[in-house]
């Protein structure tokens, strides 16, 4: 009798990464505070400025910018092997294109109110930096599962930003929030008006300045070393 | 005389940042200095006075309802209006495309400066935006459209270089460290743009 032991082959299986790992879930939690897509990467400034006058489009538009900026990221990332570097930027503009233009169908179809009210803002996040950088910046160097949590992720924080400005802007401006009036009539009989300079542009880049000036007092490592 | 109205009018009263808030992101971003501020703006010019007159020409011999009857009298009610957007930012992104080939030619040094916003003119509102007040108000002939696109990238060159020297001024006074950068930018902005509200209603 051989005590000979045949030799097996031990496959070692390489250890899969968890859909929900700690370095994806930072892909998800950093863009809401420490690399916040508006108040530190500075992309999709101008339609943070047009649609916060009141919230209802505001998170409308939040949702809409979630759900082009996460599945256009997927699409360019599982793409990326195969797109000619000269001409990535046309490649990525149709591939967002198509996205904005389902995105804006569903809206015509389900909340066709809220949809006349962004009127061509829907077609103008073709033009959002957000969905360009992110795709510029993340989906063309990482896989497709991250670059589809980062798009949800800077999503959400712009959304965060978005939803902020917008209850600040429609509590001074009209008195309201989400449509409901929030000031009673007490107050306006005693003399008080809405602020009308809530309701302009200027006043909004204004707020968001104050938020940064407000997130950069928590979060002292985002301070600019001048 | 007619130009020059629209050229004013395009640098003052509708300047790109200040009355329409178009393309804050790169105007936030690259507004350092004034070097590289004078950069994008020179290449932001170059862009939507180039890609105005284009979309200009798209728009009146292919996209207005009849606006192919050049080409045969059966075309005369084909309205292909509804494929503007993309039409107009596949041409700006192919207009993109060739400054960054040439940028990265012939000034690599603001190529580097320049960095992810390069690209990113391609979706600077302030491009798509040209484009489609371009389409919006009608001009008679393609001189003026492209005077009106040379007049909104001059407006939106002004506007940023003049941040960009606020900036570097403010960088000697004492800001509060949080507001520091990006914070007190925006709320300047803010103000510049109360100011230029009072040319709001100047009839040329």
């Amino acid at each position: 009798m051989s005590t000979e032991t045949i030799k097996v082959p031990v496959k070692v299986k390489e250890p899969k990464e968890r859909l929900f790992s700690s370095a994806n879930k930072k892909l998800l939690r950093d863009p809401l505070n420490d690399s916040n897509p508006i108040t530190v990467q500075v992309l999709g400034i101008c339609s943070a400025l047009a649609v916060t006058v009141q919230m209802k489009p505001s998170i409308v538009m939040a949702l809409s910018v979630v759900v082009v900026c996460a599945f256009s990221n997927l699409v360019i990332s599982t793409l990326r092997n195969v797109i000619p570097n000269r001409i990535r930027i046309i490649v990525q503009l149709v591939v967002v294109a198509a996205l904005v233009i389902l995105v804006d169908q569903v809206l015509k179809a389900f909340v066709y109110d809220v949809s006349k009210q962004l009127s061509v803002f829907v077609g103008l996040i073709i033009t959002n930096c957000i969905i360009m950088g992110r795709l510029e910046a993340f989906a063309m160097a990482n896989k497709p599962w991250p670059s589809f949590l980062d798009g949800i992720g800077n999503g959400l924080g712009y959304g965060l930003i978005l939803v902020a400005v917008s209850a600040v802007r429609e509590l001074f401006g009209s008195g309201k929030l989400m449509g409901f009036q929030v000031a009673p009539d007490s107050f306006y009989k005693a003399g008080y008006f809405n602020n009308g300079m809530a309701i302009l542009p200027p006043m909004a880049l204004i707020i968001v300045g104050i938020f940064i000036w407000i997130q950069r007092s928590k979060n002292t490592k985002l301070i600019e070393p001048n | 005389m007619e130009h020059v109205n629209i050229f004013i009018k395009a640098v003052f009263i509708e300047n790109m940042i200040f009355a329409y808030f178009l393309g804050m992101c790169s105007y936030l971003a690259i507004s350092k200095t004034v070097k590289n501020a004078v950069g994008l703006g020179m290449a932001v010019i170059f862009v939507l006075g180039v890609s105005v007159p284009v979309c200009y020409l798209m728009e009146n011999y292919l996209l207005k309802p009849g606006a192919m009857s050049w080409l045969s009298a059966s075309f005369a009610d084909v309205d292909l209006s509804f494929l503007s957007f993309i039409m107009f930012i596949a041409i700006i992104a192919a207009i993109v495309q060739l400054v960054e080939m040439i940028v990265e030619k012939f000034a690599p040094a603001l190529y580097g400066a320049l960095g992810i916003f390069l690209p990113l003119i391609a979706v600077n509102c302030s491009i798509l935006g040209g484009a489609l007040f371009m389409q919006d108000r009608e001009y008679a002939t393609l001189g003026e459209a492209t005077t009106f696109g040379l007049g909104s990238g001059v407006g939106w060159f002004l506007a940023i270089v003049a941040i960009a020297a606020i900036r570097e001024k403010i960088r000697y006074s004492n800001v509060p460290a949080p507001l520091r950068g990006l914070g007190i930018t925006f709320i300047i902005t803010g103000l510049m743009g109360i100011a230029f509200m009072m040319f709001m209603g100047v009839a040329l």
